[in-house]
């Protein structure tokens, strides 16, 4: 196997990790980590693509020929920054519904929302 | 660095990176799982050090390790962090389709090109020579991600701005609801 291949292996496997807490639990808290944890794979994959062999930080200096690719690290910074703005509504949304129904927890609400004087 | 020794670094990240993963995963408390995901993102900065990605490094480190974990505290603190277990059944068939979607991606990382490789398309596309070799002329920045982030792909950054502010109006309609119920039933 080429070790040079690892990075995307790796970014698979942390997708696998995210895919499965957001299936796995019901935990709202817990799902939106899972998706934290699917978005950072994506994030090695795309930083990974950026990388050139023998290259340094795309900032211009004297003296260097090779950089990586600036492009994937500007999508990635939008990413990460969008990806926290998204975190921070998903858990107002939590802190909400626990106000409403004093739970966070999915199947306690159903059951709550059955009873028929709710 | 020589690439051997580059890789060795970036394999032992990626296995940290795993390991936490799966850590996080297998954790019921809900408070070390927040403290594990601050975790998570500082060994995700290292490796955009390594991996020649500066500006996202710090990014990672200012706003994945710090803001997020401090995110999560808060809600957890305004909520509860007991982890409730969940069927057997949910976990297997959790495990069955990200088997599923991993095997196939797995069959499809074989074929993405190694690390660093320069005859990608990413590195032979003629905007790549553009951004790097014109951009001190044009914009006159030594830090060609601050260059494109600002100038070149401008809109996007003005788009990502528009999804903050909507994000941070939405979070503060949310939460200062939430306050004024409570004011009415006080009246009441």
């Amino acid at each position: 196997m080429d070790l040079g291949l690892i990075n995307g292996y790796a970014a698979v496997a942390l997708l696998m990790t995210g895919l499965y807490i957001v299936l796995a639990y019901d935990n709202p808290i817990k799902r939106l980590i899972g998706l934290s944890i699917f978005q950072a794979a994506i994030f090695v994959l795309y930083i990974s693509m950026g990388r050139i062999a023998g290259g340094t930080a795309p900032i211009l200096a004297e003296g260097i020929e090779r950089y990586s690719h600036p492009l994937p690290h500007v999508l990635i910074l939008t990413a990460i920054v969008v990806g926290v703005a998204m975190l921070a509504l998903g858990l107002a949304l939590i802190v909400r519904i626990h106000e409403e129904y004093g739970s966070i927890d999915e199947q306690h609400i159903l059951e709550l929302e059955r009873e028929p004087d709710a | 660095m020589s690439e051997h020794a580059l890789l060795a670094i970036d394999a032992v990240l990626l296995i940290i990176l795993l390991t936490t993963a799966i850590a996080i995963a297998r954790q019921r408390n809900l408070f070390a799982a927040a403290m594990m995901t601050g975790l998570f993102s500082l060994t995700l900065a290292c490796l955009f050090v390594l991996l020649d990605a500066m500006d996202v490094a710090f990014t990672e480190a200012a706003v994945g390790a710090g803001i997020s974990t401090v995110l999560m505290l808060s809600a957890l603190a305004l909520t509860e962090y007991r982890d409730h277990p969940t069927s057997r059944g949910q976990h297997t068939l959790a495990l069955l389709l990200c088997f599923a979607v991993g095997g196939l991606l797995m069959f499809a990382a074989s074929e993405w090109p190694a690390l660093g490789a320069p005859d990608t398309p990413v590195h032979q596309h003629p905007i790549t020579a553009h951004y790097l070799e014109q951009s001190q002329q044009e914009i006159d920045l030594p830090n060609v991600v601050t260059s494109v982030l600002s100038s070149y792909r401008g809109y996007d950054t003005l788009g990502e701005v528009t999804v903050v502010f909507t994000a941070g109006l939405a979070v503060l309609i949310l939460l200062l609801g939430v306050r004024r119920d409570n004011h009415e039933e006080d009246d009441a």
